[in-house]
């Protein structure tokens, strides 16, 4: 049943549902209008996108689109009125949700699942779109990595000559996305002092993307990102429009860098650990440029930034505290190992295995995690999550004492156990899967520490 | 105390499904052993030396870098062939267990030369058969295990006649979703789509390989290995066969086809 309904009809509809939903607990009510409105009327999505004033970004990665659609809409919040899905709901129900629920804004600012950025860029026509990164995850849910680029290559080759297209250049895949567009804008590290000795075990797209041989890096940074060349073609990093340089990693709690534009440069000091975060700090900031910001709004909202729910949180428990730290595919957990390993090695820590569609139901790839610098640090290691004992084989197996490792898969119980074992004053260091993160979520809002994500995001 | 010489077939190409941990689990369950485990990477220019080594494992990739190794590894299909026919232990997992075969086709069309040391044929179809697995296996006669993973492959693999499967599944797609078998049996050669990875939670079958690769290596009939606590393992492999049963695909019930009981080997 597809009908045409008057758009008034549609809001006032769907934010019934919305209201309802939420007062029914399932969950923020995040994706339900946006499901109902792409059921009745499926072109109303084009409409509102198309009635914003000043358009709409979209921004999309495996690794950090949360962190980064959140870095941006700090950077630019105070120029527009914001229609940003800050609670996750990342495919084109939750962009439709988004665009229903903020009446009155300016600016679309959307993040989007790698999967389903060609449909969302179709439909909102966005002004501007940022491409992060491509890493493996999830075989079993997005396919292989040649797969979501293909789709992605396509969606770019679609997209208009005017819309600014921002890619990182480190990615070999993602930079060469910017081939033969002249407003293009690309990012990168700059900051060889900080590259890893050689690629890591998970890194993916290490064969050139022209003609197959390996690349040689001057730097490899994150997985396979960093500052390649082809031996044999030639195919190369892009130039970059935008890099960060002199870089100094202080631990867990920040990372300063230098933020260097064609228009200047600007020292930056964001409060997120790792280079992971530089990343997602220079794909916002140059978003932010593509749109219009000036270099000092984008300093400025750097140094504002606050992180997104799980992806690096510190929550008080009484004299104790947690540190959530989401895991979800090898290159993401290996920058959260190196992080805390870098900050101070743990050694204590509660890790969640769940195998649930969000995270991917196949747990192969914690096995292309390279935990073993966390290991190496640890006393004690508590298992939980549904695939708990798969983690424990994962530490077993990596030379882990058996005797040291619990299994407790129920997620309040290994929370419990895990603040038991910590000395007052003290941080216990959790690293959850994303449904194993919503159930921390759900556990912490239910204890009363924090407020739940949809308040928050209003 | 023995040193069992592994040779892993491109570990920078055939990666994708965690296959180092396969091979950590082969490293330590040798070591608690009291044996050695040394693994030599072999690459697209390195040759495979007649007696030099006791097992070999080649892993899964993606189509594209799968494409990029066919042809080097039926380059070595003589000596590959030649290993186990002698007595060489042989694990392939998934993008490794097709090039095994006769020949690969892969999505596109892209045709792949095998290596001819399994005898089956993979043909790519429409839509990825993806889950968890599992398989009821009798690896020696009377000896009846199960196995536990998952699977996400487009090849549909089609065995020959008198070919030995792995394993009948109980639940999940197997070879081509219709047979009702999974993998393929050759002597010490074992080729599967079952990733997840395989071993840690089927240490039974890094055993048996081991011990294999043990009798390769002194020229002796294989022996069972000392027994080990294996209770994360168990239950690693009750959780991931309770999610087959809960999820996988029913496959119809089938019997071992009479030429390919197992019969010794
Ligand atoms: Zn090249």
């Amino acid at each position: 049943m597809h009908l045409r309904l008057p758009l008034v009809v549609d809001i006032a509809g769907a934010k019934v549902v919305a209201a309802l939903s939420r007062l029914a607990g399932a969950g923020g009510g995040t994706t339900v209008p946006g499901k109902l409105l792409c059921k009745l009327d499926p072109g109303a999505i084009d409409r509102l996108a198309a009635a914003l004033p000043a358009g709409a970004a979209v921004v999309s990665a495996t690794n950090g689109k949360t962190t980064t659609t959140a870095i941006a809409a700090e950077i630019l919040r105070g120029r527009a009125r914001l229609a940003h899905n800050r609670a996750g709901s990342n495919l084109l129900s939750g962009v439709a949700s988004t665009l229903l629920t903020s009446r009155g804004a300016e600016l679309g600012l959307f993040e989007v699942d790698e999967a389903a950025l060609p449909e969302v860029v179709r439909r909102v026509r966005p002004r501007a779109i940022s491409l992060g990164n491509l890493f493996r995850d999830q075989l079993d849910r997005y396919g292989e990595l040649e797969l979501v680029a293909d789709r992605w290559r396509r969606a770019v080759a679609a997209l208009p000559a005017a819309t600014r297209i921002v890619v990182n250049a480190d990615d070999p895949q993602v930079g060469d996305l910017a081939h033969g567009r002249e407003t293009a804008s690309t990012f990168g590290l700059d900051d060889p002092r900080l590259a890893r000795s050689g690629l890591q075990h998970a890194a993916d797209s290490k064969y050139c993307v022209r003609c197959g041989t390996p690349y040689d890096y001057a730097a490899a940074y994150v997985g396979h990102l960093g500052d390649y060349r082809c031996p044999a073609c030639g195919h190369a990093r892009p130039k970059l429009d935008v890099a960060a340089r002199a870089i100094e990693l202080d631990g867990l709690d920040r990372v300063v860098f230098d933020f260097v534009t064609a228009d200047g440069s600007r020292r930056v000091d964001l409060g997120l650990p790792g280079l992971y975060n530089v990343y997602n700090a220079l794909a916002a900031g140059t978003l932010a440029q593509a749109l219009g910001a000036s270099l000092d709004e984008i300093a400025a909202g750097l140094g504002r930034f606050t992180a997104a729910f799980g992806r690096f949180e510190r929550i008080p428990v009484g004299s104790k505290g947690l540190l959530l730290l989401l895991i979800k595919n090898p290159a993401g957990a290996n920058e959260v190992v190196r992080t805390l390993v870098e900050g101070g090695a743990p050694r204590l820590a509660v890790v969640a295995l769940n195998d649930g569609i969000a995270d991917g139901r196949d747990v192969s790839w914690i096995w292309d995690v390279d935990f073993e610098p966390l290991f190496e640090g640890l006393e004690r290691l508590v298992v939980s999550g549904d695939r708990a004992t798969e983690l424990a084989l994962r530490a077993k197996y990596a030379g882990f004492d058996t005797q040291a490792i619990e299994v407790v898969p129920d997620l309040a119980r290994a929370v419990d156990r895990g603040l038991e074992l910590t000395p007052e004053g003290g941080e216990l260091v959790v690293l959850p899967t994303y449904t194993a993160m919503l159930g921390l979520q759900r556990l912490v809002t239910q204890r009363g520490l924090v407020r739940p994500y949809w308040e928050r995001a209003a | 105390m023995t040193t069992i010489r592994v040779a892993h077939l491109y570990p920078d190409y055939l990666n994708i499904y965690a296959d180092r941990g396969n091979m950590a689990v082969l490293r330590r369950r040798a070591e608690w052993r009291g044996h050695e485990l040394e693994i030599t990477g072999l690459g697209m220019a390195d040759s495979i030396v007649a007696g030099a080594h006791d097992l070999f494992y080649i892993g899964g990739g993606q189509d594209r870098e799968q494409l990029l190794v066919a042809a080097d590894l039926s380059s070595k299909a003589e000596p590959l062939i030649a290993a186990v026919e002698e007595g060489c232990a042989l694990l392939a997992v998934c993008g490794g267990y097709q090039l095994l075969g006769r020949r690969y086709r892969g999505f596109h069309g892209e045709e792949m030369p095998g290596v001819g040391l399994l005898p089956l044929e993979t043909v790519a179809g429409e839509g990825r058969l993806i889950g968890n697995v599992l398989l009821e296996c009798e690896v020696e006669p009377g000896l009846r295990r199960t196995l536990a993973g998952f699977e996400n492959h487009a090849g549909r693999t089609l065995l020959d006649p008198r070919a030995r499967p792995l394993g009948r599944v109980v639940c999940g797609y197997g070879n081509d979703g219709e047979s009702g078998w999974e993998g393929c049996r050759l002597k010490g050669a074992v080729g599967t789509y079952l990733h997840g990875p395989l071993l840690p939670r089927n240490p039974w079958l890094a055993d048996w390989l081991l011990a294999r690769a043990l009798a390769h290596r002194s020229g002796g009939e294989p022996t069972a290995l000392e027994p080990l606590l294996d209770e994360l393992e168990a239950g690693a492999h009750a959780v991931s066969a309770g999610r087959a049963q809960a999820g996988g695909g029913a496959a119809a019930v089938r019997r071992w086809p009479r030429r390919a009981r197992p019969a010794g080997s």
